[in-house]
């Protein structure tokens, strides 16, 4: 087996007296997609927030690409290619779509060495549009505000964005939360896209037909510990609920 | 709905985005683009054929004279709007614009008399006053900025706070009168124009020089293009090319609509919105500067009734009070729109003080087509 991307060893993070994440080692290896589980409260996304640098873990390591490393923030972890896309998408509604891919990296236009510098918007838009186009993604125009983008299509956008920027890891956030069941079949087409484009991606959910439907392994967290980790293909939804509300727990049966 | 997980190759044509939506609400989507432009068109149109009409045919509305006397008009309230544009995309708010824009009037003048009196030329002492009114306004907006940025403190209050702190600075540094004293050249600077056109028998077009006249040539002279008019163009020009063709405008707009959006992509909110009070200070501080420079004194009490103008003229533009959207042009549309109708008011013998209704009724139906026009955006994104 090829050596994982991303290696997480021991992580313990507290909030004062409580422990949300104990002791948590986990792999995750190139080109799979990987279904984090667990009910409201089990430290799904506090462990996720630990590897995207928005919390500092207390014990453990992050090993990314065979390195070990010490994110001093969000934008730390995404520069190194750990791209999470939270529900809120962290899009600007009243920009368009090239607007949103470059926001904060605009390209620009040099003039009298360097002084004045414009927005490149035709460089932007096309390659906005390539990079839509490389996950198959296709909208009727790109310079309105994405404010008149379903909420499916939004999620394309922050994707395309990650992708565009070489996210080398995606962490994904319940991406189908508040979406129709036909914005839902999209997203998950996306999720296998980049997948399929060697981009491994981390799912987090509760929904379980979304598990079945796109991940190959999956983790299941209960009360800030790894309960079980499973191949996708080779467990049950009674099996996964089990684990999920702790009437199961492969940790303590070792 | 236009998505597809397969296809050809990505084309963009620029399809209609509401394909649902009823005629009527076409019709407020058009017009939420362009109902200012079509205002001011039909007040012109009507102030054409209402002026003759009511002076008995003596007196036109569209004249050389006229067009200059609104450009003259429309400086202050266009300069404080300008720098609120970025402020209100920015989802932010300066209240303390009109108090800057007196004190700035107040620290110039002093600037100018002082160093003039000191033995400095003329021109040295214009430019000496117009760094003491922009030093006065990046004052203000770095004291505002750095409270709202790094002390959360809402814009609102500090920009309240600040404009009665201000207003008292002017007060005592003006010893509650007007400055005075100042050299007579400072009035050419603020008066004087690009040509000077002199009608019928002896007159004709000059450049630059303003010809020696008096008497009924004097009269029937007038200027083209004064200096604050053609700076305040300058201005304007620097404003829709900061906006519109740079990171700095695209970032404000960002900021404007998802401040937690920018943040997370790694644009510097704080900093930037400590940059947008200083260039909203800075351009009130111009306004200031050149109403010192027209009228050879320093006001304390000039820019007070002129905040609220500029506000109206903003909204009127099509700047969102919630951030996120607005244009420059929209903003010199808005105080060409309150510019126009109080020198035509004036011309139709009407009260004044009618301004003030319609400005006020015209503010309400900006706001109006502003929201529905979201109202209808929202219902008819595509599912």
């Amino acid at each position: 087996m090829a050596d994982p991307i991303l290696s997480i060893k021991g992580m313990t993070k507290r909030f004062g007296g409580l422990v949300a994440v104990n002791d948590v080692s986990w792999d995750i290896y190139p080109g799979e997609v990987v279904a984090l589980l667990g009910d409201n409260g089990a430290g799904k996304s506090t462990l996720i927030k630990c590897v995207s640098g928005v919390h500092a873990a207390e014990e453990g390591e992050i090993y990314f690409e065979d390195r070990l490393r010490r994110f001093s923030g969000p934008i730390d972890a995404r520069r190194e290619g750990i791209e999470t896309i939270y529900q809120d998408l962290a899009l600007a509604n009243n920009l368009d779509v090239p607007s949103n891919i470059f926001l904060g990296r605009e390209m620009k236009n040099r003039y009298l060495g360097g002084v004045i510098r414009t927005l490149d918007d035709r460089r932007m838009l096309e390659e906005a549009q390539s990079a839509l186009a490389s996950l198959e993604i296709h909208f009727p125009t790109l310079t309105r505000p994405i404010e008149s983008l379903s909420g499916g299509q939004r999620q394309a956008v922050a994707v395309a964005r990650a992708v565009y920027w070489d996210a080398k890891l995606m962490i994904m956030d319940e991406p189908t939360n508040n979406l129709g069941v036909p914005e839902q079949k999209k997203v998950l087409d996306l999720i296998r896209k980049l997948r399929d484009q060697g981009v491994p991606v981390i799912l987090i959910t509760h929904i379980l037909p979304d598990v079945f439907a796109v991940s190959d392994r999956l983790m299941v967290m209960h009360r800030g510990r790894k309960v079980t980790e499973k191949v996708t293909s080779e467990t049950s939804t009674e099996e996964l609920i089990q684990y999920m509300v702790g009437a199961r727990d492969d940790s303590k049966v070792q | 709905m236009v998505e597809r997980v397969s296809g050809a190759a990505t084309t963009t044509t620029d399809a209609d985005p509401y394909p649902a939506a009823t005629p009527l609400q076409r019709l407020v989507l058009t017009l939420s683009r362009v109902w200012a432009w079509v205002f001011l068109g039909l007040m012109v149109t009507f102030f054409i054929v209402a002026v003759p009409i009511a002076s008995g045919g003596s007196v036109n509305f569209v004249t050389l004279r006229n067009s200059q006397n609104i450009l003259v008009a429309i400086i202050p309230i266009l300069l404080l709007g300008l720098g609120q544009t970025f402020v209100i995309i920015g989802a932010g708010i300066d209240l303390s614009v009109g108090w800057v824009m007196s004190f700035a009037s107040v620290i110039s003048a002093l600037a100018i008399r002082g160093s003039f009196n000191a033995g400095a030329p003329l021109f040295l002492s214009v430019v000496i006053g117009f760094l003491a009114a922009l030093a006065t306004g990046c004052t203000v907006g770095l004291f505002n900025g750095l409270i709202i940025a790094k002390l959360k403190v809402p814009a609102f209050i500090v920009t309240l706070g600040s404009s009665f702190i201000v207003r008292g600075m002017a007060l005592l540094m003006s010893e509650n009168t007007t400055v005075i004293g100042l050299p007579k050249g400072v009035r050419n600077y603020g008066n004087d124009a690009l040509a000077y056109y002199i009608r019928g028998e002896g007159g004709g077009l000059h450049f630059i020089n303003k010809p020696e006249v008096t008497g009924a040539l004097l009269r029937r002279m007038d200027a083209i293009l004064p200096y604050p008019v053609m700076v305040t163009a300058v201005v304007v020009a620097l404003a829709i090319f900061l906006l519109h063709r740079t990171q700095f405008g695209r970032h404000t707009y960002a900021i404007g609509g998802s401040p937690e959006a920018a943040m997370r992509t790694g644009i510097p909110v704080a900093r930037h919105t400590v940059l947008l009070y200083v260039l909203c200070s800075s351009t009130a501080a111009i306004a200031g500067f050149l109403s010192t420079l027209r009228f050879t004194a320093g006001s304390a009490v000039i820019g007070d009734p002129l905040l609220l103008a500029s506000i109206a003229a903003v909204i009127i533009g099509g700047v969102s009070l919630f951030g996120g959207a607005g244009t420059v042009i929209g903003t010199v549309i808005g105080a060409l729109i309150i510019a126009v109708l109080t020198t035509g008011l004036v011309m139709l013998n009407v009260p004044a003080f009618w301004q003030f209704i319609v400005v006020g009724a015209v503010v309400i139906v900006a706001v109006l087509i502003d929201q529905s026009r979201d109202l209808i955006v929202s219902r008819y994104r595509t599912e």
